[in-house]
């Protein structure tokens, strides 16, 4: 805030009291760009292979009947080192809807902050909500503006998700690094665990299922990509390490309990090892 | 030819106070008060859409009187004031102290440097853990600040309403008690010979800023959730008896 300390009269500078915008990233555009992630370039010459940041890996997501699930694993990896084994990657971007990164951890965060901040602006400026369209767009923007950082290696994908409430159902949106946005079908997941968690998707997802019963199949898609996926990590019951798992539905977002989720855990092990012959004594 | 008059600066600063002054008396009051769980504005208003009151960051809250598009800019500044500092250090380093000063520096540097003062007189709250860290600053036209403890009355009655609230106003309040109390002052005699008017939940805004909530603590009362706290005891106790299920239809009225 030195721009602000520093008008001598103290005032508000114009750039706050200058009508128009609703959005906190246009604002920071006009007022302090160099606060904004995207106008950071890289040196001449560096590449983001000899730098080795966190990365974020697997995330889902299931829609059920009036909302989505989110969920993911709690791992971030450094090369082939585990930099962190308690990351969170899902957070609510609002009331109605949750934000899941995978891509580089530090970066995604900072996108994410921005994100929350972005819609809650608009919420306060205009006394309104966003459409889930609207808050999906925007998200696609501020993507958007990470385009060189993306193409030198430090790219964010995000898989965003809400409950819409003027349609009354739960939407899933996905993205690429240039801003695409994609309304995705009944499931999706992204991450570099997403193929095996797709796969497993597929076999266990099915309509009209309730809260809870989407809760295992997300679940049960991140211990399918842990199982083949270093870079994804399964539930670690040894230090009660749970995925986070956020539900979005009519009542808002609301994070899973660490028990819920262990329940779920162990009865996917439980299921798995009775149709391997019931050895589990 | 004629000469520009010397006018000497007191003229002129008293000029321009009674300029704002007559603005800001023509406008409705607004009633801020302190209850045990937050603090409660309240004011007669039949917009659904123009509020007075309003939502600045997590702990706090704005409220105006005088010419909207004057203090519906600064309010606006607040929010970009708050959430960029907030985005550059943390939420908790957000503080109606900080925005206060803002606001003042603003206000005052309009009073003195241009040609026409805001007519405008603000409230910054913000709620603490305790109604012991519980912050109301009131802003004026001119720039000056208040600290104020317990309750604020702003706008076109504001001393003759002040009398009824300082008069009744008592710490550890209940909503209910507060919200009755607020309207009964919004609803006080403005003459001597005038009346004591009965003011109806569609004709108020109100709003709390609820130290109980976990983070935004700002919510509006509209709808049944006002209907019921303003109703007589004995038509209330459904209310009464579900003070849980109250919050959670509080906030689906709220949402606009």
């Amino acid at each position: 805030m030195s721009r602000t300390d520093a008008n001598p009269s103290g005032r508000l500078p114009d750039a706050f009291t200058t009508p128009g915008t609703a959005s906190f990233v246009d604002f920071l555009h006009s007022y302090a760009p160099d606060l904004l992630p995207r106008n950071r370039p890289l040196p001449a010459g560096s590449s983001a292979a000899d730098l080795v940041a966190p990365h974020a890996t697997t995330i889902v997501a299931v829609a059920y009947d009036g909302g989505i699930v989110m969920a993911g694993d709690r791992r971030a990896t450094m090369g082939s080192m585990i930099a962190s084994r308690s990351i969170e990657k899902v957070f609510p971007a609002d009331e109605y809807s949750a934000v899941g990164i995978a891509g580089t951890a530090g970066l995604a965060i900072e996108l994410v902050r921005l994100f929350q901040l972005e819609l809650e602006h608009y919420e306060k400026i205009e006394g309104s909500l966003l459409s889930l369209d609207g808050k999906a767009n925007r998200l696609a923007t501020i993507i958007r503006g990470q385009l060189s950082m993306a193409l030198q290696g430090l790219a964010v994908v995000p898989l965003f998700g809400g409950y819409d409430l003027d349609k009354h159902t739960g939407r899933i949106f996905s993205y690429d690094v240039t801003g695409g946005r994609y309304e995705e079908q009944d499931h999706h997941a992204v991450g570099s665990g997403s193929v095996f968690a797709r796969g497993s998707l597929k076999k266990r997802w099915r309509p009209g299922l309730d809260e809870a019963s989407a809760v295992k199949v997300a679940v049960e898609a991140l211990m399918d990509a842990a199982d083949d996926d270093s870079a994804t990590g399964g539930p670690d019951t040894e230090r009660s390490i749970y995925p986070v798992v956020a539900a979005v539905g009519s009542a808002g977002y609301r994070r899973v309990p660490d028990e819920e989720l262990a329940s779920a855990a162990d009865g996917v092990l439980a299921a798995r090892r009775a149709a391997r012959g019931g050895d589990a004594q | 030819m004629s000469m520009p008059f010397y006018v000497s600066p007191e003229q002129l600063m008293k000029d321009r106070a009674d300029y704002a002054r007559k603005g800001i008396a023509r406008g409705r009051s607004v009633v801020v008060l302190q209850y045990d769980e937050g603090v409660l504005f309240a004011t007669e208003n039949p917009s659904r859409a123009l509020h007075k009151v309003s939502e600045i960051y997590d702990r706090i809250a704005f409220a105006a009187v005088g010419k909207y598009n004057e203090f519906e800019n600064l309010r606006v500044a607040g929010v970009r004031y708050a959430d960029l500092r907030g985005y550059s250090y943390d939420r908790v380093d957000v503080t109606a102290r900080g925005l206060a000063n803002a606001y003042a520096q603003t206000l005052g540097t309009v009073f003195t440097t241009e040609s026409k003062p805001l007519e405008v007189e603000l409230v910054v709250v913000e709620v603490g853990a305790a109604p012991a860290g519980d912050q109301i600053y009131r802003l004026s036209y001119d720039g000056s600040v208040a600290d104020e403890h317990g309750w604020v009355v702003m706008g076109g009655q504001a001393e003759r309403l002040a009398s009824v609230l300082g008069g009744q106003w008592r710490e550890g309040m209940t909503l209910r008690e507060a919200l009755t109390l607020a309207v009964h002052v919004l609803g006080a005699p403005t003459d001597d010979g005038a009346k004591q008017r009965t003011l109806e939940a569609t004709g108020l805004e109100v709003a709390v800023l609820d130290r109980t909530r976990p983070r935004r603590a700002f919510r509006r009362l509209t709808g049944p959730v006002l209907e019921g706290l303003l109703a007589k005891k004995g038509g209330a106790r459904a209310h009464a008896a579900q003070p849980a299920g109250d919050d959670s239809t509080g906030d689906a009225a709220a949402t606009p």
